[in-house]
């Protein structure tokens, strides 16, 4: 089916009130961002609704970018018909024949805008359903629920009938709620903290520390090629890679065993804070779910949050693993995250860390490191990349092997 | 020389032929070593594996590689069987499969499992009626295949896709090993199934080289336990040149696959059409969208098929008895033993398989040396 153009509905857009105009530039922003590369396309964000105009691209590939922008609750691509009855008829039966499997059900369902058309609403409704009766066999009509509603909108340049509404990602548009780090290792748990944030709007720079030689070039290009990943809802992203070996290797020859992991990960977040203010961002997201692992108890936390003021988020809190698991299928991280590269997070793992640290003596062990030199030597090593969606980050030799293949 | 025995095997692609050799010297790492050398080979495998799910609109993750047809097909049954026997000890399947998939079955049975062979009509098909009768709360797998091996038959994978929605716990296999490139993909990757069994070498890829598409969610126990390979389904360091031969493959043949289609069916039509004007021939497959393009069994009452077979390869055109598996046992078909063709006719069966490498010349070549040599059976028969 050729479609003229594709009609996006807003999500919770619309309750929000003053900032609605902003919420539905920015969504305007972001849908021209993600068909970048589609020729002819006219987007139009208007008040209610916001149109594709496809110009002759095809509907399937608009429809699959369009699916990954948050803020849209729904669309329907849309034919437009001259103000001919006949060809509206025409359309419609095809639509519906498109559609139709035995034992189906539908309505239609017009709106009228322009009354200087030939028919009102409930002589269109009769006569198309009429026609759509006469010409598909064993259709029935169900005016609650049914199978197929094909929606006619009479506006004053045309007709305009779809059938179809497909799901959108929904949430915010990203952007709209301002910008915030996340800590992006390379697990399972953090794209998909990533994605939820996105979803609620917020504009994510990733940070992600790494170790070599302990971590590889390969966990790097892991976390990378995840960020590239997610970069499809946000467009594209801030990849910030921090050196950690010095920090790691310090702690490590000074700090007692059990309070290992709670001190890395206090000296990440407070490098993760300092990146967060120097660079606007509000706040800080982490895949944390609450006793997943030793680092992720309330006890731990809390000695770990100690070292900044900023807002920790962490979508994933009360997720079980298999609901995150989940997630990541649905958004295609997960078969990279479990590539099994080591991490930052897992060299240097004791054997027994404490799962209930206590706060004062964090405190004071900490005192045997240089913080703020640590601190600064890895913010001075610090490397940012724009990483956009579908960029390889993992298989250098793609283009070599595609020959190949 | 004419090949017309491309249900057998076919031959490797050159352009296949060189990729294979071009890995096999210069990326002969081990995906599984750490360093970059098997670096570069492992991305080359999940390339490989990418390009292939690409292909049939699946996720990376649902293709595994094995050595062929009768391993994916081995795997699905047995290792369906161990995963599942829990739950159940009932598998259905089709009276006219691949031996590797009834004999795996006759194995299974020997271990106290319960098989249905679902009857077949007079052009090789079930019934879906049958399929729907068959299924007990205690079935764990239908395994039906997409086009037979023998005389062509497509099955009613849609149909039974149908019946299986209102049982989402059985495993449903396809065997497409013969369904693969000949234009019923919709058919056979439909939104119901669950395993799908490939051989590379049906489709000028190397031997020694299949996969399986293995729908997410979905378990099924290994067969091949060991290294871990194959997301610990399969173990066995990967066979990469053959992998990326097939990818190639396998690209190649769905490239302008419906142009082959039809060429493959427009061969078929002019030998069929010429042949069903003799007495003595009996047609087995069909003209029709419920065969498969490629596949024409038929029998010249009276004469061996082995004969034929020989008769004709004098002249320079390969054909074989029904199946290569069972033409060297002089065994009678089993798919058309199971269609209740008696044994007198079914013995005197050939079959002529295409791909798109063959040509409409051909086609006449064949009619040609038909001619001449009815003139020869006739009096063998008579």
């Amino acid at each position: 089916m050729q479609y003229s153009e594709i009609m996006v509905r807003y999500g919770e857009l619309s309750t929000k009130g003053k900032n609605r105009k902003d919420f539905i530039r920015q969504l305007g922003r972001n849908v021209r961002h993600s068909l970048h590369g589609f020729e002819g396309l006219d987007i139009r964000a208007q008040y209610d609704r916001l149109h594709v105009a496809l110009n002759g691209n095809d509907s399937t590939q608009v429809i699959d970018r369009l699916k990954g922008v948050f803020g849209i609750e729904n669309f329907s691509p849309v034919i437009k018909v001259e103000k001919d009855f006949e060809a509206v008829k025409d359309t419609a039966l095809q639509m519906i024949q498109a559609q139709y499997e035995s034992g189906m059900t539908f309505k239609i369902n017009t709106r009228r805008q322009d009354h200087q058309f030939e028919y009102d609403t409930n002589q269109i409704n009769d006569k198309l359903g009429g026609h759509i009766l006469r010409n598909v066999p064993g259709i029935k009509v169900k005016m609650k629920n049914p199978d197929i509603t094909l929606r006619v909108e009479v506006r004053l340049n045309g007709i305009f009938l779809s059938s179809e509404t497909i799901p959108g990602a929904g949430g915010l548009p990203v952007g709209t709620g301002g910008k915030a780090t996340m800590m992006l290792s390379g697990g399972i748990d953090s794209p998909v903290a990533a994605y939820l944030g996105m979803k609620r709007g917020v504009k994510l720079d990733m940070v992600h520390f790494f170790s070599p030689p302990y971590t590889s070039e390969q966990a790097l290009a892991k976390a990378k090629e995840l960020t590239s990943k997610i970069a499809g809802y946000a467009g594209s992203i801030n990849f910030i890679q921090v050196p950690f070996t010095k920090v790691q290797e310090t702690i490590k020859e000074k700090v007692p065993e059990g309070y290992l992991m709670t001190i890395q990960r206090r000296m990440m977040l407070r490098i993760a804070a300092a990146i967060t203010l120097s660079r606007g961002d509000k706040g800080v997201f982490t895949g944390e779910s609450l006793g997943q692992v030793a680092s992720q108890t309330l006890e731990s936390m809390m000695a770990i949050n100690d070292v900044t003021t900023l807002p920790v988020l962490r979508p994933l809190v009360s997720m079980d693993k298999t609901e995150i698991i989940k997630i990541a299928e649905k958004i295609d991280t997960y078969d990279l995250s479990i590539l099994p590269f080591e991490d930052c997070c897992t060299i240097f793992t004791p054997p027994a860390p404490k799962t209930r640290p206590d706060l004062e003596k964090t405190r004071n062990f900490e005192k045997l490191i240089d913080v703020e030199g640590l601190m600064q030597e890895s913010l001075d090593g610090i490397e940012v990349t724009v990483i956009h969606p579908g960029e390889n980050f993992m298989n250098q030799s793609e283009e070599v092997f595609a020959e190949l293949l | 020389m004419t090949y017309f025995d491309n249900s057998a095997t076919t031959k490797a692609d050159p352009e296949v032929v060189s990729t294979y050799d071009k890995v096999s010297e210069k990326i002969w790492g081990n995906p599984s070593s750490l360093h970059q050398f098997g670096e570069e080979a492992f991305n080359l495998l999940e390339q490989s594996r990418k390009q292939i799910a690409d292909l049939l609109g699946a996720s990376q993750s649902e293709i595994l590689f094995t050595s062929g047809g009768t391993e994916g097909d081995n795997w699905v049954v047995k290792g369906t069987a161990i995963e599942k026997r829990q739950f159940g000890n009932h598998l259905i399947t089709t009276a006219v499969e691949h031996p590797a998939i009834h004999n795996s079955m006759e194995q299974l049975k020997q271990l106290g499992f319960e098989v249905t062979y679902l009857p077949v009509d007079e052009h090789g098909r079930i019934s879906i009626d049958d399929l729907k009768a068959a299924i007990r709360p205690t079935t764990i797998l239908v395994s039906i295949m997409a086009v037979n091996n023998e005389i062509g038959t497509i099955q009613p994978l849609k149909e039974a896709a149908e019946v299986l929605k209102d049982y989402p716990k059985i495993h449903f296999h396809i065997d497409a090993v013969q369904g693969i490139g000949k234009g019923i993909q919709e058919m056979i990757m439909n939104d119901r199934v669950d395993f799908v069994t490939f051989s590379g070498h049906k489709f000028h890829a190397p031997r020694g080289i299949g996969f399986i598409y293995a729908r997410r969610g979905r378990k099924i126990a290994p067969l091949l336990t060991g290294g871990g390979q194959e997301r610990n389904l399969r173990s066995g360091t990967e066979n990469l040149p053959a992998i990326a031969a097939m990818a190639k493959a396998l690209r190649l043949l769905l490239t302008d696959e419906r142009q082959k289609v039809a060429k493959e069916a427009a061969i078929k039509r002019r030998i069929f059409d010429h042949v069903q004007q003799f007495p003595l021939v009996t047609t087995f497959s069909e003209d029709n969208a419920g065969f498969a393009p490629h596949i024409l069994c038929f029998a010249i009452q009276g004469v061996r098929g082995e004969t034929i077979v020989h008769a004709f390869e004098e002249k320079g055109i390969y054909i074989s008895t029904t199946s290569a598996c069972s033409s060297k046992k002089h065994l009678a078909s089993s798919t058309l033993t199971a269609m209740r063709i008696p044994e007198n006719l079914s013995t005197s069966a050939i079959r002529i398989s295409l791909d798109d490498h063959n040509t409409l010349a051909e086609a006449d070549e064949f009619n040609q040396v038909f001619d001449q040599l009815y003139d020869k059976f006739k009096i063998l028969s008579a």
